[in-house]
Parts: C-alpha cells; sequence; structure tokens
C-alpha cells in the first residue's frame, strides 16, 4: 500500500491540468468541486499510504520510490522519487488534510469571484508542488518544490493584481523568498561538491562512514538555514508575510499558515544528520533567531489593526518557536508545534476570512463588535482557535508549546525566558483581537470615526459612509463546515504527543526512522517539567487577563500598549525600503551599469572585433589571379621548406 | 662530349626561358619558347629518351606553340604590355623571392644528398638503348598502362569538345556585365553586343 | 667533369623558377600560359633524368602522360582566354576582377 505514495502528487497535480485545459469554459462551482475533489483523493491516498506504514515494522518504514530518471549527466545523477517515511508522510496527512478543508471553505468564500476557475488552478498547483517538496527523495526535487510554493505564493498573493498594491506585495514576497532560495541553492552546491550525491539515504549515508569537516557541514546549515529564514518568515526575511495578506484569506490560511511557511522548518528537520555534525554555536543561533523573531513579532502583534495582520505576525512568532524547537535539537517538539499550528492558525485565518464575508470586506478591528450573536459558528471556532494558540490547557496549542519551552530552558534559561514572555504577548494580543471582534458593542455602526486612521489595509475604506448598511451575517455551511473540522482537530490534537510517559509520545516513536535518534535528550527532572509547565500556564493567565480588563472591562488604559513604534512593525521594514530605494538602488543601478557596459560590451565587443578582422582580412580577395597566384607560390615554398626541415640527412 | 652537347642545350633552354618571360611582344616569347622546347628535347636524347624528344618537338612545339601564334593573331594581343608598371604592391619583389626560394630549396636537398639523388626503385622496367625506346615505351604503355593510355584518349576527345563548345559565337543576345564591374577598356561593348 | 643526375636536376629547378617567376610577374595572358609550359617542360627534365639514373622506364611514361595533358589543357585553356577575351582587346589579367570581395 505504501507503494501508492506517487498518487498523493498526482491527484492535484491531474487537478492542475484538468483546470488548465477548462479554462473559463467551466461555470462557478464546478471548478471548485473539481479541485476539492482532487485534493480529497490525494488526502484518500496519503490515508491509504499511513494506513501500510503504520502495518510495518518501525524499522521497514523508510522506503524509496523511484519513478524514472530526470538528470542523468555523468557524475550528477537525479532521479525524480518519493521518499516514504514518517517524517514526509505525516507533513502530507495535515497538507491534504487542510488543505482539502481549505479547498472548500473557497467555494464559498470566493463566490462571485470572476477569476474563481483560475483561484483554483493555483491552488492545485500549489499543493502539488508542496507535497513534491516533502515528498522528494533529494535535494532537487524538494528545491523544485520549493520553487513551485514560492510561485504559487506569487501568483496567489497578488490575486487580484489590478490594485497595484497587491502586485507588489506578490513581488516582495518572490523577491525576499529569493533572497532565501539563493542559500538553499549554495547548499546544495556544497552538498554535491562534498557528498557526491543530492539524495537524502546517501548524504546521510556518507556522514555515517566518513568524516566530513565541520566546518563544511556547519555552512552548510547556515546556508540551508538561510534558505528556511526566507521562506519560513523568520528575522530578517520576514517583511513579506504580513504584505502577504493582500491574497484572498484562504491563500492565507493555507499558504501562509499551515504549509508553505512550514517548508523551511522541515528541510532543517529532513536534514537532521548534518545538523548534528554541524558546530553548537550554528545551531544555537539558529535557537536565537528563532526565538527572537518570535518575541519581535509577537510585540508587533500587539498593536496592529487589520485582523489579518495580527494573524500575520503571530503566524512569524509560532514559526519563531518552531526554529527556536530546531535549534534546540526538539525535531518531534516542533514536527507537533507545526501540526497543531496548522490546525489552529488555519482555524484562526478561515475564521477571520468569515468575519471579514460576514462584514462584506471590512477588515479593520476596530470597526468590529459584538459579532458572537450574529455569527455564532464562526465564533465559536473562533474562540476555540484562541484558547489553542494561547496555550489553555486541554487545547492541543498547550502541549507543543510547552514541550518547546521546557527543551528551551534545557538549552539555555535565557532562551526560555524569551519564549515564556513570546507566550504572554501571544495570549494578550490574541485575546485582544476576540473581544475586538466578537465581544463589546458594536462598533461597525458607529459613522466614519476612524475612517482616516487606517493603517495600510484595502478592501472597504468606503465603510465610513455607509456604516450603518454592514449586516453581518453568519456564512454559508462550504465555509462554516471547514471550521468546525479544524476547530475539532484544534481540541483533540494534542493527544498525538502527551509527555507524561514513553507510551503517551506516539509522535516522537512514530518519527524515530526520521529523525535516526538524533534529538536532544531532555535530562529534566519531573518535577521541573511540572514547574515550567505551571509557569507557562501563569503567563497565559497572565496575558488573558491583562487583556481582559484593557479590552472587555476598560480599566486599563489600552494606548499603554498600542504603541504607534509598534504599530509601524519597529520601522523595519521602512528602513529596509528607505536604504534599498536609497543607497540600495544606486548600487544594483551600478552593478546593471556594469553588467551593460562591461559583459555586454563584451560579448558585443567580440563581433566589433570579428567583423572589423574581416573588413581587414577581406583585402585579400581582391579578384586578381596574379595575386593567388603568388599565394599559392608563397604556400608551396613554405611546404618545401616544412618538409625539408623534417628530413634527416 | 656528352658535357659539351650538355651545356649546349642548358644555354639554350636558359636563354630561352629568360626570353619568354621578359619580351615584351607575345609573338617573340612564343618563338623563345620555341627555342627552350627544341633545346629540352636535345635534353632528352642525351638521357636516351628518344621517342619522348620526337613526341616533344611534334606535339609540344609543332601543335601547342601554334595553338599559342594562333591565339595571338586572332585576338590581337599583340600590343607590347607596359612592363616597367607593376599595378600590385610587392608583387615583383615576392616573386623574385618566391623563384629563387623554390631554386635555392632543390639547391639545398641536392647539395646535402650525400652520393647523389636517390630513389625508391619500384617494378623495374629498365631501359634499353637509344634505338629500342619506341618498342620498350609502347610495350610498357600498352600492357601495364593500357587503362591510363584510354583514359588519356577520353581526355583529350573531352578537350576538343570542351574547346569547340567553349569558342562558339553566341547566338542569343548574352547579359551584359553590371554597370559597376565594366572598365575602360570595355567601352566598346554595348554597341558591340548586337552586331557580332 | 661528369654529367651527374644532379645536373639535370638542377636545370630543371632553374627552368622551374624561372617559369614560376615569368607566371607571378607578367599579365598578358598568353605569356602567363607559357610561363605553366616551362615549368610543365622543366618537370619533364626531371621526370626523365630520375628515369634514367634509375634505369626505370617509370619516369618517361610519367612524361608521356604529363605530355598528353598538356596539351588537352592547352587547348581548353586558350579556348577559355579566346571566350573571355574576345570582345576586349588590350586587357590582360589584371582586369578581370570581378570576383574580387
Amino acid at each position: 500500500m505504501i507503494d501508492l505514495v506517487w498518487l498523493i502528487p498526482a491527484f492535484p497535480l491531474l487537478g492542475f491540468l484538468t483546470l488548465i485545459c477548462l479554462g473559463r469554459s467551466v461555470r462557478e462551482p464546478i471548478s471548485g468541486w473539481l479541485a476539492t475533489t482532487a485534493m480529497a483523493g490525494s488526502f484518500l491516498s496519503t490515508l491509504i499510504v499511513f494506513i501500510g506504514m503504520l502495518l510495518e515494522e518501525n524499522e521497514n518504514r523508510q522506503t524509496v520510490f523511484t519513478l524514472f530518471d530526470w538528470i542523468p549527466a555523468g557524475d550528477f545523477k537525479v532521479e525524480i522519487g518519493f521518499l516514504a517515511d514518517p517524517l514526509s508522510i505525516t507533513m502530507c496527512l495535515f497538507i491534504t488534510g487542510v488543505g482539502t478543508l481549505i479547498h472548500l471553505y473557497s467555494i464559498g468564500y470566493m463566490h462571485g469571484d470572476l477569476d474563481f476557475n483560475r483561484f483554483f488552478t493555483y491552488l492545485n498547483l500549489f499543493a502539488f508542488s508542496m507535497l513534491m517538496l516533502v515528498l522528494g527523495d533529494n535535494l532537487l526535487l524538494t528545491f523544485l518544490g520549493w520553487e513551485g510554493v514560492g510561485a504559487c505564493s506569487y501568483l496567489l498573493i497578488s490575486f487580484w493584481f489590478s490594485d497595484p498594491a497587491n502586485a507588489t506585495a506578490g513581488k516582495k514576497a518572490f523577491i525576499t523568498n529569493r533572497v532565501g532560495d539563493w542559500g538553499f541553492m549554495v547548499a546544495m552546491f556544497l552538498i554535491f561538491f562534498n557528498f557526491g550525491s543530492l539524495q537524502y539515504l546517501e548524504i546521510f549515508d556518507i556522514l555515517g562512514s566518513n568524516q566530513i569537516a565541520e566546518t563544511t557541514t556547519t555552512f552548510i546549515v547556515l546556508m540551508l538555514f538561510v534558505g528556511a529564514v526566507g521562506k519560513s518568515a523568520q528575522f530578517p526575511l520576514y517583511l513579506w508575510l504580513p504584505d502577504a495578506m493582500a491574497g484572498p484569506t484562504p491563500v492565507s490560511a493555507l499558504i501562509h499558515a499551515a504549509t508553505m511557511v512550514t517548508s523551511g522548518v522541515y528541510l532543517l528537520i529532513r536534514v537532521n544528520p548534518i545538523m548534528v555534525e554541524a558546530s553548537a554555536w550554528s545551531t544555537g543561533l539558529i535557537a536565537w533567531v528563532g526565538a527572537g523573531t518570535a518575541l519581535f513579532a509577537a510585540s508587533i502583534a500587539v498593536a496592529q489593526t487589520d485582523i489579518k495582520k495580527v494573524l500575520a505576525y503571530s503566524t512569524v512568532s509560532q514559526l519563531g518557536y518552531m526554529i527556536l524547537a530546531v535549534g534546540c535539537g526538539a525535531y518531534t517538539a516542533a514536527i507537533f508545534h507545526m501540526i497543531t499550528h496548522a490546525f489552529f492558525k488555519a482555524l484562526l485565518f478561515l475564521g477571520a476570512g468569515s468575519v471579514i464575508h460576514g462584514m462584506d470586506g471590512e477588515q479593520d478591528l476596530r470597526r468590529y463588535g459584538g459579532l458572537r450573536s450574529l455569527m455564532p459558528i464562526t465564533a465559536g471556532t473562533f474562540i476555540i482557535g484562541w484558547l489553542a494558540i494561547a496555550g489553555v490547557p486541554p487545547f492541543s496549542g498547550f502541549w507543543s508549546k510547552d514541550e518547546i519551552l521546557a527543551f528551551a530552558w534545557d538549552k539555555n534559561p535565557l532562551l526560555w525566558l524569551v519564549g515564556i514572555i513570546t507566550a504572554l504577548l501571544t495570549a494578550f494580543y490574541m485575546t485582544r483581537q476576540v473581544i475586538l471582534t466578537f465581544f463589546g458593542k458594536p462598533r461597525y455602526l458607529d459613522a466614519g470615526d476612524d475612517a482616516g486612521d487606517d493603517a495600510g489595509d484595502d478592501a472597504g475604506d468606503d465603510a465610513g459612509d455607509d456604516a450603518g448598511d454592514v449586516q453581518p451575517h453568519e456564512s454559508p455551511w462550504t465555509m462554516t463546515l471547514p471550521l468546525i473540522a479544524l476547530a475539532f482537530l484544534s481540541v483533540v490534537g494534542g493527544l498525538i504527543q502527551l509527555p507524561f510517559s514513553s507510551s503517551t509520545k506516539r509522535l516522537e516513536h512514530w518519527l524515530e526512522p526520521a529523525t535516526f535518534h538524533n534529538e536532544t535528550h531532555l535530562h529534566l527532572s519531573s518535577s521541573t517539567l511540572w514547574v515550567l509547565a505551571l509557569l507557562t500556564l501563569a503567563a497565559v493567565a497572565i496575558g488573558i487577563g491583562i487583556g481582559i480588563s484593557t479590552y472587555l472591562k476598560e480599566k486599563i488604559d489600552r494606548q499603554i500598549f498600542e504603541k504607534p513604534i509598534l504599530n509601524n512593525a519597529w520601522h523595519f521594514d521602512s528602513t529596509v525600503s528607505k536604504v534599498m530605494g536609497g543607497p540600495g538602488f544606486k548600487a544594483f543601478e551600478a552593478v546593471a551599469k556594469f553588467d551593460k557596459r562591461v559583459i555586454d560590451g563584451a560579448v558585443d565587443g567580440t563581433g566589433q572585433i570579428v567583423k572589423k578582422t574581416a573588413f581587414i582580412l577581406r583585402r585579400s580577395q581582391n579578384g586578381l589571379v596574379r595575386t593567388y597566384a603568388l599565394g599559392v607560390g608563397i604556400g608551396a615554398v613554405g611546404l618545401l621548406i616544412w618538409f625539408l626541415s623534417r628530413t634527416t640527412i | 662530349m656528352e658535357t659539351v652537347v650538355f651545356l649546349i642545350s642548358a644555354t639554350v633552354i636558359l636563354s630561352g626561358a629568360l626570353g619568354v618571360i621578359f619580351s615584351k611582344n607575345p609573338v617573340h616569347s612564343a618563338l623563345f619558347m620555341v627555342q627552350t622546347l627544341f633545346g629540352v628535347a636535345v635534353l632528352f636524347v642525351l638521357l636516351e629518351a628518344t621517342f619522348l624528344a620526337a613526341i616533344q618537338v611534334i606535339v609540344y612545339a609543332g601543335a601547342i606553340v601554334i595553338l599559342f601564334v594562333f591565339v595571338i593573331t586572332l585576338l590581337g594581343i599583340d600590343r607590347a604590355e607596359d612592363l616597367q608598371v607593376e599595378p600590385i604592391f610587392g608583387q615583383r619583389p615576392l616573386a623574385v623571392v618566391v623563384g629563387v626560394s623554390i631554386f635555392g630549396v632543390i639547391l639545398t636537398v641536392l647539395i646535402a644528398a650525400v652520393g647523389g639523388p636517390t630513389g625508391v626503385q619500384e617494378a623495374n622496367t629498365p631501359i634499353g638503348d637509344a634505338t629500342d625506346n619506341t618498342r620498350i615505351l609502347g610495350e610498357a604503355l600498352f600492357s601495364t598502362h593500357v587503362f591510363s593510355v584510354e583514359l588519356t584518349a577520353l581526355l583529350l576527345t573531352v578537350a576538343v569538345v570542351g574547346a569547340v563548345v567553349l569558342s562558339t559565337r553566341p547566338t542569343k543576345p548574352l547579359i551584359s556585365t553590371p554597370e559597376e564591374y565594366q572598365n575602360d577598356a570595355l567601352e566598346e561593348e554595348p554597341k558591340e553586343k548586337g552586331g557580332e | 667533369m661528369i654529367i651527374t643526375t644532379t645536373w639535370y636536376l638542377l636545370l630543371a629547378a632553374v627552368l622551374f623558377s624561372i617559369g614560376t617567376t615569368g607566371l607571378l610577374v607578367r599579365r598578358n595572358p598568353l605569356i602567363m600560359f607559357m610561363c605553366i609550359e616551362l615549368m610543365l617542360n622543366a618537370v619533364n627534365i626531371t621526370f626523365v633524368s630520375i628515369g634514367s639514373h634509375l634505369n626505370d622506364l617509370g619516369g618517361q611514361l610519367a612524361v608521356f602522360f604529363v605530355l598528353v595533358v598538356a596539351a588537352a589543357e592547352v587547348v581548353v585553356g586558350l579556348a577559355l582566354v579566346v571566350a573571355i577575351m574576345r570582345r576586349r582587346s588590350r586587357t590582360n589579367a589584371d582586369d578581370l576582377k570581378i570576383l574580387g570581395g
């Protein structure tokens, strides 16, 4: 049954090709259902492979299925092959599962859009690319999927490209990702140069038998980390993720919450044997970048006014947690948090989309309020998502976050401190968001108070004029059904890895063939673990408490927290724009001039030289017989002398 | 005896050759050529190639030079060309260099060769004495080399036919040379076209 | 002194050089042709003398064929000269430069 693994990416590919061929000829919901069926087929295939893998023994769970030779070029041979092992199948499970739910949701969300078919074409292409990324058995296939998801991200962010701001956001995402891709490529070159192969299993074998220099592995890990920083939106390459909210909300849910942004984390975990061989300071760097990003993004999310931007910065923050876990060597914890995050972040984004849909496009938090009675299902599921992300037990977020914090404490207590402050902030800003949206008095009926203060959001800015016409309503079943499903998963998701005893740590055992026992072992006593858990709970409670008293009970002045500098993301983005736009632009212009004059000049110059030489040589062809005869004579003399010089007398 | 004959015929040959290249009048060149050819024929007799000597006189001096003279008179290219001017830059010096070098190389070879020139002796058909030369030559030609003889016959046929074809006057009007390629000497051409 | 084969060969060499120089210097096409004939004669002398030296009939046979081919060549060459030079008087080889680049 495991050999059906090729079906997993085949279904979305088939869906994509069909939708491309059909183009505009099908009417609205058909393409959506077609795409959703393709994803559902992929999910079923994943389930079948998963069950097949469960039936195998632990040692036999890692198999490679080769389809054909892709690049046979002498020493460099790359095949199209699938590595079916617990790590990749786990990723496939939640990619296809959450993906199917989001496809279903999009049928309702994108209803009435003129480009309905194009949306689902891109979504299926994205699913195919992501599955290839995860299932590839060599780095080049992973890179293929990497670039594919980057391209689809660009296509989908700038989906409504007639507004130039959306197109710019798409370009920003692509270009920032490209910086990360450079790191990935350098790492690939190094790996091929040192190991002679790009296949994961071959690389791991060579690592086991040979001694590769530590500087080499460190550099490879750092370059791969650059790629991960780009794709998983860590500091300083996180800039694209908040701007990516210009795309439709299902895109934000699928790509920028559940799947694409996790590929950086996946890559690092996949090459964990190389990470083990790298020096300790590099993994420490990874952990600190993750932790720093988490705190940085959480602080910004506190002051955001757009419902989607809060969630965007929250994603950056949670990804920081995952990177922190990878840096501490806690691969299972990272995957665990990835899975639970996929559930509750997708839920939150879809819920936000439902709210936006119900409010006819209004995205400003200040214009919401009191919506829970008008959108009960959305509100209920959103609240479940809020509890999960804040880290309230027994919801899934608590278990995964706590495990990461435990590993952080083990590595460096300072890392734990950063993590716990971030947890507090997370609880705070999510509480703020929930209260501003669903509780309190309805502010959308007020006429145009702060219509001029919008900090850069898009649709629905003319709500100031017809504020009284907005009638919030619940969304159709295609949108609420996925919400309910994801809410259920957010509740029970913690069951796969409960830290109580070895038998409940199911995820850890399951992932063993992929982590090769490279994980850091926790040397903490159980009492330490209990204390850490209680401290986390305390932080969460404090965060929620402050949130409620600021926004619901209005006892604390909210202006203490909503500082403009936080709203402007510590001016980092604008500084980057100024640097790149000012001196950076001049530098790039200089490079472009160099390219034009020197490099193009060399190429053109070669042509010019040939032309001029030909012009000079042309004079020897003067059409006179006697000149030619002279040439023959000189040649004959030359030959005679040459023959003479070769004889021995 | 042989030495004297050789020296005389050598003088005849070389003076004739120099006369060919230095004469202004083409008819004079033709006559000097006849002189050279006769000298070569004497040399052949000296080398006991009597048949070839006869053929040399009959074919070369008797037929080929006559052809030359006919063409000279037909075309009227008997006007002297100006030997003082050399339009192509560097042609004369280089020509002298080429000539001298060829002679120099051969001279070097001959001087450096110890014991005179040698050669690889293959299928050895010995030369008989002078009186027998025709018979031996005939035997060799028509037994071992009969194929080549037939081919030369074919060649001569082709040459004759070609000559006839090339010299016929065109019945249809010819395409005239494009403007930019007509030079001074062809000024009368457009008028001549129809009248020939 | 005894006339050895070397002398004949030297004579042939001188004749050949004179022919080459004449070919390159003269402009009249017929005289150029005659210089070619001089070169061919030099080659003939070489053949016969080497044949005599080696006591081999091959030299004379070669001369036979060279003679035949030279005759054919003169026939065709002169026909060409006639065909080209017929309508132009007072031209020489330097005026035929239509094929110049």
